[in-house]
């Protein structure tokens, strides 16, 4: 007969007891899984918005700030900076390096329950933006490397020519029922107190992607810059032209493969009405995706960019940031939340030294019988750590099956509120790697009991019972 | 097959002195023989099969079981020779409640180590009558039955001698006699020595050899009692 399955008679012989320790220990590791799966979502998730594109160009300020408002629609937006900037990415003399710019112009939001006498807390932020979001970005990569391209659940991306059409991402579209052919209003600023704006037809609802524009309502920035608010007024045209006089000019000539899209020379209109498009003059972008040809296309960039001291813009390379974040943010309560569910488990493997060292005393006879029949000293003591062990792998396996289905139950909620897909199946190699250390801390608490059985007089132990 | 020479044992009295429990001179068993052992309460019975079984260390002297001298070995070697050459028949039984009677028969070969020959432990339980009680554990067995697999546990690993303490004491008479029998039988069949320690004469009557402790006991040198005294 196997040790494992004394050790598993011994543990039946004291179910309750076995029992209700390696349920202490299955709570304390499905906490711990819960907090792993959930950072690494949240990581993963964090990493991933900010993939697809080298830079974020925008005005100056706090890089978070920027990073913030256009990746994550978070926070206030910076000041907004003149169309012509957004031209030297896509034609002019920034733009040998960059292979894709897209403007982003941002300030309005939506109400996915789209009632005025009942708004909702949380209103999802409007990006004004270029077809080339969806078609020529990518939005990560799969765990082999391969980019992931934006799909459409349903409908079709923006025609730049049809100003008045939006996208929505699954988030938002789940949330407010919208379906493609509806229509949405955006609201100036992202308060919702502004005034509401002109109609947009969804033409498109993206599938998930588990990244921050789950959340977004993505507008065409030519609708955008039609809406009355979002034009500069003749004043400060005048200033800014008086402004950019100042400034040495841009030095390259427009090319003809542009890096972006640029106006059309006449709009669709809602029923087919040729409209005009907004003058460029009178236009500005919040900030700009910038995707270089190569690796080194965002150090020139960011040198021309950022050591330039007459300009008015600035680039950030989001991932810095966003690790930083992480680093100085996210991490901390990762870390305070780890410490707890380490806490948590090493009591419970405590509870695991209390319930068998307890026993001891009523086992000692149990023990010496075993003695008498020829086990060794080691023997008792291997039999009483396999059994410590085995209470410990019970609770291990019985904690990460609890926590992943804690994990799969409240999958439908961070697909509708976070637009992360979580899987039962998907384990993470942090949990595997606690496995083998949490079985370890079951031999080591299972030690003491152990040495008690070990010095377990057998004579003494079988006598004494008389 | 058992042979004894000036073996003492003492223990530790908490005065400081030492209280002589076993003098033990000369003592034989031979191969296949069955002895039995009598001696007033308290006269070192159980310590002398402990000291054969090597679960009590001696102070001086030899126990030969074979060829081994088993004082001489180091603990863990002495674990081992009770594995495979010993068997056990406690007065409570001393059976694992958490295990069944098919299991606790195995457990007297678990340390042996050598493979666990299961159908030998269901053999032996057939034979001493509880070939339908292999899944019950101790508490739903009757006291009789508990011995029984105890008899089967001791003898599921082919010992040479098995050492039996008051192993009908607990047994109420009616059934003593089925016990002793089947020890008796047994042993004969499966050709084990046995040393059987009893306090009844009925028992005792039985076997052709009875040795009283105080026979076999005798104090050389230190304090006398009159506990230790040879009975003649």
């Amino acid at each position: 007969m196997s040790f494992w399955r004394i050790a598993w008679n011994n543990m039946k012989q004291r179910g309750v007891a076995s029992s209700l320790t390696a349920l202490s220990m299955a709570l304390g590791v499905a906490a711990m899984s819960v907090v792993i799966v959930v950072y690494a979502v949240a990581v993963r998730q964090f990493s991933q918005d900010a993939q697809g594109y080298h830079l974020i160009v925008g005005g100056k300020g706090g890089a978070l700030q920027l990073v913030l408002s256009t990746v994550y629609h978070l926070g206030q937006p910076l000041y907004p900076i003149p169309y012509s900037e957004y031209r030297r990415l896509v034609d002019g003399d920034l733009s040998d390096v960059v292979d894709v710019a897209v403007p982003y112009c941002l300030g309005d939001s939506f109400d996915p329950t789209r009632d005025p006498q009942n708004p909702s807390d949380r209103r999802f932020r409007v990006v004004a933006t270029t077809p080339d979001l969806f078609d020529k970005l990518e939005y990560g990569t799969t765990e082999d490397g391969s980019p992931i391209r934006y799909e459409f659940r349903s409908g079709r991306n923006l025609r730049i020519s049809r100003p008045y059409e939006a996208v929505l991402g699954s988030v938002v579209a789940a949330q407010s029922g919208l379906k493609v052919g509806d229509t949405l209003n955006p609201t100036h600023g992202i308060s919702g107190e502004g005034d509401v704006h002109t109609e947009f037809e969804v033409v498109g609802i993206l599938d998930i992607t588990g990244t921050s524009n789950d959340r977004a309502v993505f507008v065409n920035i030519e609708g955008f810059y039609l809406i009355d608010d979002h034009a500069l007024s003749d004043e400060m045209v005048e200033q800014r032209l008086a402004r950019a006089s100042m400034a040495p000019p841009a030095t390259a000539a427009p090319r003809s493969d542009a890096r972006g899209v640029l106006p059309p020379a006449t709009l669709e209109g809602r029923t087919g009405e040729p409209l005009e498009p907004l003058a460029e003059d009178k236009r500005e972008v919040t900030s700009v995706l910038v995707l270089c040809k190569s690796d080194l296309g965002p150090l020139v960039l960011n040198t021309q960019i950022n050591k330039d001291p007459n300009t008015a813009i600035q680039a950030v390379a989001p991932a810095g940031v966003v690790t930083t974040l992480l680093e100085k943010i996210v991490g901390p309560i990762q870390l305070v939340l780890l410490v707890l569910t380490v806490l948590i488990v090493l009591v419970a493997a405590i509870g695991i030294l209390v319930s068998i060292y307890n026993s001891m005393n009523e086992r000692k006879q149990d023990i010496a019988v075993m003695r008498a029949l020829g086990a060794s000293r080691f023997s008792v003591m291997l039999i009483i750590l396999t059994e410590s062990v085995l209470i410990s792998l019970i609770g291990v396996i019985l904690g990460l099956l609890l926590g992943h289905a804690f994990i799969a139950a409240a999958g439908p909620y961070l697909e509708a509120e976070a637009g992360v897909r979580v899987s039962f199946w998907r384990l993470d190699p942090l949990e595997l790697a606690i496995v083998p250390a949490l079985l370890a801390l079951a031999a080591a608490v299972g030690l003491l009991p152990a040495f008690s059985a070990y010095r377990t007089d057998v004579a003494r132990a079988l006598t004494g019972n008389r | 097959m058992l042979s004894i020479e000036n073996l003492k044992k003492s223990y530790r009295e908490p005065g400081g002195g030492r209280l002589p429990i076993l003098d033990v001179p000369r003592f034989e068993v031979g191969r296949g023989e069955q002895v039995v052992i009598r001696g007033r309460s308290g006269c070192g019975k159980t310590t002398l099969l402990n000291t054969i079984a090597g679960m009590t260390t001696a102070d001086s002297g030899s126990v030969r079981i074979g060829e081994v001298d088993i004082t001489r070995l180091p603990e863990s070697a002495r674990d081992r020779f009770r594995a495979r050459h010993l068997g056990y028949v406690f007065q409570t039984f001393n059976l694992l409640p958490g295990f069944t009677a098919l299991e606790n028969v195995l457990l007297g070969m678990t340390f042996t180590g050598g493979k666990t020959d299961r159908g030998r432990a269901e053999d032996l339980l057939e034979r001493v009558g509880l070939g339908h009680r292999f899944g019950h554990k101790p508490a739903a067995l009757s006291v009789g039955e508990q011995q029984r697999v105890a008899v089967a546990r001791a003898l599921v690993s082919k010992p040479v001698l098995l050492l039996a303490d008051e192993p009908t004491a607990n047994i109420d008479p009616a059934h003593q006699q089925q016990i002793i029998d089947l020890l008796r039988g047994v042993c004969v069949d499966e050709e084990v020595a046995m040393l059987l320690v009893t306090h009844s004469p009925e028992v005792a009557d039985q076997f052709g050899r009875v040795e009283q402790l105080e026979t076999v006991n005798r104090v050389a040198n230190g304090p006398t009692t009159s506990r230790s005294e040879p009975v003649t």
